[in-house]
């Protein structure tokens, strides 16, 4: 193999020809996380198309979701954009009485210097409806950075910690009586965890959007550590936002929300705890304990609990042990990801990624080079902004016993017997917390799977040469 | 701005792609933002190709936006003929770039200079062509550089073939069956004993787009892509081209016979005879295909006056709204197509077959419209599909946009003689399983999750009467197992030891309530 040992990573930067999906397709999660939204990205036929596509079925279902589709006039400033938006932003509001409505700046917009900005506060006031805007395009964007700006804009919508005190407390009150409905035995402990947070007046806010179910998975799992969450960015409606200010803490939940991170600092002046992400049971144990930590609790139980569920894999375990991984590189899930196969026993290549933020990922990245020394494994190259075409041919070379690759390259890469997982799966499967490390591993060990079954057939080679 | 959440065609870079990539050995390189090369996704998903897509993109991002591409744009180019040495490389503006107003034309230049690979900058208007027109620009504009190419080196070989031979040009990657029906035409014309000269642009060599004078006509079975390069041909080379397209008994037999004429005009010159294909087209209609059959059989008669809507591209809709109208005795209530650009030959097409037409690209006009004819069946793309899942009436998909689904692996033409066999299945089992669901719903709903008695032997404490057996008799087979269930069940409930037929009507008429 030619992969050289070294301890402390290694950091590449290609081409940045890379296949990843654009940033406005995280309006598909997003308006299915925020029931009450609507989100209108504001683009041309390509932003249209590449949705409809993309999103496949979900179309049909009468999403809250729409294209402002520019049009040759648009472009050419003979239709004035603000009445435009307002015409179709009405239409909306008549339709779908939303309660906020999030404009998706689009490359073209971009270009265009269409001041979305300027106009959503005007707009705003005349029709009644809170209008955001997030600027998620290609030209500065990679995929799930897209939540990174909606989830950064919708930071300054939070309400303002000093004038809701007596609010939050109530809030709390309420969280917690909806959390403890899922685990009704546990309800006495509840004076004690109120106390924790009380006494501190300190809250703990949550980012990162996940399905409603993740969500209050790790919010009990916080819980039992004496931890009370106030709140979520983004809550499962627009007008639950959590309270931000001084006094709060906020905490990620995946590893590309840097803008988010920087904004809830800089702009609201929130503290961040900086932990590696709740993605496989050795992750969710750092990330709880690093919460424990700042908030001065010695975190109970939690070796055993990350045993059991590493008890639990163990059939998975031994079909990727000593297998290895290439990771192309489309989503930002991939240092986290690829820090848990190592721990899983695993062999990993290459970590591309589309973009590094060392600041916002730093104790991933360390938690990462201490899993590769325990488990005694090289440290992987980490190449941000890959070369698509560099890194088929390296694969060529290593063959890897698995490809984490986007959809472009998936089939191609199949066809010449090398074993694929889309990357894209990661993004939609609830992959966080204790109880979802299986999903994760029920993911990469798939192709795996499908080898054992159809072993021995002797077609893994599907193309010819030449 | 236009308010939209779906669309039929997509944006015209779409259109160049598919044609650049169904050559072989050529090279499309976008100037894009990241994440606008979704197109490789959906022909390796789609198509499930096997081999990578031949299209990279040279990205545009910030930097690109303050400074212009500067070198970004050559250096990609140059760099993607040493590594896959393409005939050919397209440079394919997109509508975001296409803004910028940069002058590609000027890199596509200085590359061509330093690269081995021809180049070209594809020529097509993002804000004012589809995907259709632009695929269909695309191909005439390759064509158009290969001839002319060849004119300036004098290796233009315009003498004919010896055998009767014809060009098919517009299949292509992501088409509606296209690989199917490509088969199948190429097997129709070896009937005729007509030898292909090339097929453009699926796996079409761009090094031999030079021959293609050397046919004796060309044949463009789909009206959206392929004209363009048909009409081309004619002006430049005087070749005749056929635009019939072979869907339907009726217009395959007229395609066969302009083929015919065409020929018989070079033959007596050529072979020193002529040829007859009425034989063959009587042959093949009348046994060999089973549509002409189908259309006689009772199981088509049950189909008379049965109202059915049309959607689809140009070509789809128009042939199947006469297929449906004068070969199954189909009452078409509406033909529509979001092909606005062709609307008056698509209205000259349909307008005795049909009672309406509807041209739009508005997905909900279409929706509306279904709505308010409520037809026993409909017949459209995957948008119609889903419309008729929502309402409730079955559809049977005869064009793009499409699915997966419609990427069967097994042999389903459109065109030709086995084409009118699928068709017509498609046709009749549209309709049958709006049938079926139909006299559910008269004799007794659907499948019921409650289990009546465990086991599965007849034998219970229920007798029919004699004259209630006839009548459970008289229900067709498929739904009696039900209706008999339905019945005993209520009998059972209602204390009833003997079922006559006013408690089989009385049980229908409880479970419709």
């Amino acid at each position: 193999m030619s992969i050289k040992i070294s301890e402390t990573p290694t950091f590449e930067c290609e081409t940045g020809n890379y296949h990843t999906f654009c940033p406005i397709s995280c309006v598909a999660w997003l308006y299915q996380k925020i029931e009450d939204s609507f989100f209108l990205v504001v683009g041309t036929k390509t932003c249209g198309y590449f949705l409809q596509n993309a999103l496949g079925v979900m179309i049909f279902a009468e999403p809250r979701y729409a294209m402002a589709e520019l049009e040759e006039g648009d472009i050419s400033a003979q239709l004035n954009d603000y009445q435009e938006l307002k015409r179709l932003c009405l239409q909306i509001k008549k339709d779908r009485n939303p309660s906020v409505i999030i404009w998706i700046g689009t490359c073209t917009t971009e270009i265009i210097k269409m001041d979305l900005e300027g106009m959503a506060p005007k707009l705003e006031n005349e029709i009644g409806i809170p209008i955001i805007v997030a600027r998620a395009n290609g030209l500065d964007y990679a995929f799930t950075q897209g939540e990174d700006t909606v989830l950064a804009a919708m930071a300054h919508r939070c309400p303002e910690q000093e004038n809701l005190i007596g609010n939050q407390q109530r809030n709390d009150k309420k969280s917690i009586e909806k959390l403890f409905s899922f685990l009704p035995i546990e309800t006495d402990k509840r004076p004690k965890q109120s106390i924790i947070n009380k006494k501190n007046r300190i809250s703990l806010v949550l980012f990162g959007s996940l399905p409603s179910t993740v969500a209050s998975q790790l919010s009990l799992e916080l819980n039992r550590q004496s931890i009370n969450v106030s709140g979520w960015l983004p809550a499962q409606r627009y007008t639950d936002l959590p309270i931000l200010g001084n006094n709060v803490y906020v905490c990620g939940v995946n590893p590309f929300l840097s803008r988010t991170a920087t904004t809830l600092m800089r702009r609201r002046k929130c503290k961040l705890i900086g932990a590696p992400f709740p993605i496989g049971p050795d992750g969710t144990r750092a990330w709880i304990e690093e919460i424990c930590s700042v908030f001065g609790i010695e975190a109970q139980g939690l070796a055993e609990r990350e045993q059991q569920i590493w008890e639990s894999l163990r059939n998975y375990l031994n079909l990727v042990h000593g297998k290895s991984v290439f990771f192309m590189g489309d989503n930002l899930l991939e240092i986290s990801l690829a820090r848990f196969l190592i721990r899983c026993g695993m062999i990993v290549y290459e970590i591309g990624i589309p973009y590094m933020d060392k600041r916002y990922q730093a104790a991933e990245l360390t938690f990462l080079q201490a899993t590769c020394k325990k488990m005694c494994i090289p440290m992987p190259r980490i190449v941000e902004k890959p070369d698509n075409y560099n890194q088929i041919q390296r694969m060529r070379e290593l063959q890897p016993d698995l490809a984490i690759t986007g959809m472009a390259h998936a089939n191609p890469l199949e066809a010449r017997g090398i074993n694929t997982k889309w990357s894209v799966e990661f993004t939609f499967a609830q992959i966080h917390g204790f109880t979802n490390a299986k999903d994760v591993l029920e993911l990469v060990t798939r192709p795996l799977r499908r080898n054992n079954n159809l072993e021995n057939l002797g077609w893994t080679d599907l193309v010819r040469e030449g | 701005m236009k308010l939209a959440y779906w669309m039929y065609a997509g944006p015209a870079h779409i259109g160049t792609l598919r044609v650049a990539s169904s050559f072989k050995n050529v090279h499309a390189i976008m100037h894009a933002p990241l994440g606008d090369d979704y197109f490789n996704v959906m022909r390796s998903m789609l198509e499930r190709e096997r081999d990578f897509t031949p299209v990279t993109a040279s990205i545009v991002d910030r930097h690109v936006l303050a400074r212009g591409s500067q070198e970004k744009v050559v250096d990609n180019i140059s760099r993607k003929d040493k590594q896959e040495r393409p005939n050919l490389i397209v440079l394919t503006p997109t509508c975001t770039s296409s803004i910028l107003q940069e002058d590609l034309q000027n890199f596509v230049d200085r590359a061509s200079t330093i690269s081995d690979s021809d180049v070209i900058l594809a020529d097509v208007n993002h804000y004012r062509v589809n995907e259709l027109q632009a695929a269909d620009r695309t191909l005439e504009q390759v064509v158009r550089y290969y001839l002319e190419k060849a004119r300036r080196q004098g290796n233009l070989n315009l003498s004919l073939t010896d055998k009767p031979s014809a060009n098919i040009i517009g299949i292509f990657t992501l088409g509606f069956h296209n690989q199917h029906d490509c088969r199948e035409l190429k097997r129709l014309l070896k009937d005729l004993g007509i030898e292909i000269n090339q097929v453009i642009p699926e796996g079409g060599l761009v090094e031999n787009l030079h021959k293609l004078p050397k046919a004796w006509f060309n044949l463009v079975p789909y009206r959206e892509v392929g004209l363009m390069t048909a009409k081309y041909l004619e002006k430049e080379f005087g070749m005749s081209y056929i635009s019939t397209t072979p869907m339907g008994v009726v217009d395959i037999a007229n395609c066969i016979r302009q083929i015919q004429e065409r020929i018989n005009l070079l033959a007596p010159i050529l072979l020193n005879e002529k040829v007859n294909y009425e034989p063959y087209i009587d042959e093949q209609t009348r046994f060999i295909s089973q549509a002409a059959w189908f259309s006689r059989s009772i199981d088509c008669q049950n189909l008379t006056g049965k109202k059915a809507v049309v959607f689809g591209d140009a070509t789809h809709a128009a042939s199947i709204t006469k297929i449906l109208a004068c070969e199954m005795g189909i009452r078409v209530s509406c033909a529509g197509t979001y092909c606005k650009h062709d609307e008056e030959w698509f209205n000259e097409q349909v307008q005795n077959f049909c009672d309406e037409i509807l041209v739009t690209d508005d997905h909900t006009e279409v929706g509306d419209m279904i709505a308010r004819i409520e037809p026993s069946a409909i017949f459209g793309t995957q948008m119609e599909r889903h419309i008729g899942k929502r309402l409730d009436i079955p559809c049977g998909v005869i064009s793009s946009p499409v699915h997966i689904q419609n990427f069967t692996l097994g042999y389903r033409p459109f065109l030709g003689y086995e084409g009118t066999n699928q068709v017509a299945d498609l046709v009749y089992n549209s309709f049958t399983l709006g049938m079926e669901d139909h006299l559910l719903e008269i004799f007794g709903g659907h499948d019921t999750k409650e289990v009546i008695t465990k086991s599965l032997s007849t034998d219970t404490d229920l007798t029919w009467n004699s004259e209630s057996q006839l009548e459970l008799n008289k229900i067709p087979g498929f739904v009696r197992g039900k209706i008999k269930r339905n019945t005993e069940k209520f009998a059972r409930q209602n204390g009833v030891t003997e079922i006559t037929v006013g408690i089989m009507y009385a049980a229908k008429e409880a479970l419709n309530a």
